[in-house]
């Protein structure tokens, strides 16, 4: 395959960074996204011209380093991560645009690499258990309900990549931080903590510069591990509760 | 999943089934605190060497994980920091000052040396060394080749690696760079260690050790031990200095050393 490349290259924070645009060829159809700009980055390398930064890690679809957006959308075309979409999905001869998650909270580190430091402070203000639960108890002994194991199962799926943010226009990171709430808040471990985890939670997402919902749902659509948008609605139940609560 | 990777439908091609290197059996020694040789240094998880022999099953790096993090640690570094507080570590401590100087000179080496050669492309000719030579069947010459292929590879690597870029900025280039140098060493271990160890264990096969019918053959007279590598640092031209091998015996009181059939 021949392919056009317009890539957004930004050498630091400051730097006001624009798209540049590069030819490839003989790309397979069968790489990965990821492993077609290692090709880029090789030819760069050998040229003289500083690779192009961009996160990865598992190149599973497990971890969440990976974050490009792709012809503006978050992973591009498809339910699925950077890492783990294949040049098959793109034609011969077609023009793809690659830029960075674009949200006030993820500043650009480099060219496609953003800090989602944000999203671990989140985290740190509430996206944990700290009661203790003591040594492992027999399984039947605290009974958790189908409904609930399953619920927090699946949202709990979510791998902090950031693509929810990416896609939408406010740049809220409620998917993100509804996700962590309704795993967290479903499970007899988590009750302790649930009123002010929530309210430490949504405090440190505004802190950081993340916007409001506004019940667009791009988020939804772009999560590669498919967060559905009700997680939303249960992180505003539990925020109510927990001001009823005088929290 | 399989179609997403490989763009066929397995109800209609059959699966194309290979084995890929996932784990690197092994890590760094740690005592039954889970601290390494340096103090306050705990190494968890897949990191250190402790709670799988020769083979890593299914599940293992997750039962480590939650075996290390939510038992072991949550007890053991409680322990260490009882002790405390600890002395402040003045900037200006000898081995602060040596430390500092050591990556100064490894990144300065890096950025200076203006080579012919991407740090992958070192990555990815190691890689087909280890997996050539020192996959699940390994033998003598292999390994003895496999030796001398990476000595040369590191040398090479030291003198024309070329790295692009700055250092007072992010630069993936100059993270790897770091990376596949410790890689050299690290797969020049694995590769003497598989060479002392002349039987068939576990996730291991080597060559020279099988039954008549072709079956792994242990030896646990002779390699019944857990070997610790210890490093003895770099020779003038950054070759590995011989590492020293340390034993810790493994010795059952309750249960009986068996070989298992997958017959």
């Amino acid at each position: 395959m021949k392919l056009t490349l317009k890539i957004w290259r930004q050498t630091n924070t400051a730097d006001k960074g624009g798209i540049h645009t590069y030819e490839v060829d003989d790309i397979s159809p069968d790489m990965s996204f990821l492993e077609m700009l290692d090709v880029l980055n090789e030819r760069l390398n050998e040229e003289g011209e500083e690779p192009i930064a961009f996160d990865s890690d598992c190149r599973e679809g497990i971890c969440g380093a990976c974050s490009l957006m792709i012809n503006g959308n978050a992973h591009g075309p498809g339910v699925t991560t950077s890492c783990q979409l294949h040049m098959r999905s793109f034609h011969d001869g077609q023009t793809i645009t690659i830029e960075p998650w674009r949200a006030d909270a993820f500043p650009v580190i480099k060219d496609l690499v953003v800090d989602r430091g944000a999203f671990d402070r989140i985290i740190q203000s509430g996206g944990y258990i700290s009661v203790n639960t003591g040594a492992a108890p027999d399984a039947h002994a605290t009974p958790v309900a189908k409904d609930k194991a399953d619920r927090a199962f699946d949202v709990a799926t979510c791998i902090g990549c950031g693509a929810c943010v990416a896609a939408c226009p406010n740049g809220s990171a409620s998917l993100f931080v509804g996700a962590k709430v309704t795993h967290l808040g479903e499970l007899p471990q988590g009750q302790a903590e649930r009123d002010s985890r929530v309210v430490n939670m949504v405090a440190q997402h505004d802190a950081e510069g993340f916007g409001g919902c506004t019940n667009i749902g791009e988020c939804a659509s772009a999560c590669p591990k498919e967060i559905p948008l009700d997680v939303i609605s249960r992180l505003n139940w539990d925020l109510h509760a927990a001001m009823r609560h005088g929290r | 999943m399989y179609a997403q990777i490989t763009g066929e439908d397995p109800y209609t091609v059959p699966m194309r089934i290979y084995p890929a290197v996932h784990y690197v059996m092994g890590g760094l020694w740690v005592d039954y605190d889970l601290q390494s040789t340096i103090p306050g240094l705990f190494v968890t998880g897949e990191a250190n060497f402790s709670d799988h022999g020769a083979n890593r099953l299914g599940a293992s790096a997750l039962m480590q994980g939650l075996a290390d993090g939510y038992f072991v640690l949550s007890n053991t570094i409680r322990d260490y920091l009882a002790d405390g507080p600890f002395d402040r570590v003045p900037e200006d401590h000898p081995s602060v000052v040596e430390a500092q100087q050591s990556v100064q000179q490894r990144i300065d080496h890096f950025m200076n040396t203006q080579g012919t050669r991407s740090v992958d492309s070192y990555h990815r000719e190691l890689g087909n060394i280890m997996w050539e030579f020192c996959g699940m069947e390994r033998t003598q010459d292999g390994l003895t080749k496999a030796i001398d292929l990476i000595r040369t590879l590191r040398d090479d690597f030291w003198r024309n690696v070329k790295v692009l870029g700055t250092a007072d900025s992010m630069n993936q280039s100059l993270e790897k760079a770091g990376r596949v140098a410790d890689f050299l060493e690290l797969g020049e271990l694995m590769c003497i260690d598989a060479l002392n160890r002349r039987e068939s264990c576990g996730g291991h096969f080597r060559g020279e050790s099988q039954t008549d019918d072709g079956e792994a053959l242990r030896h646990d007279d002779q390699y019944s031990y857990v070997a610790a590598w210890e490093w003895t640092g770099e020779g003038p031209d950054r070759e590995m200095g011989t590492p020293v091998l340390h034993k810790e015996n493994l010795t059952y009181e309750f249960v009986e050393m068996m070989q298992r059939s997958y017959k």
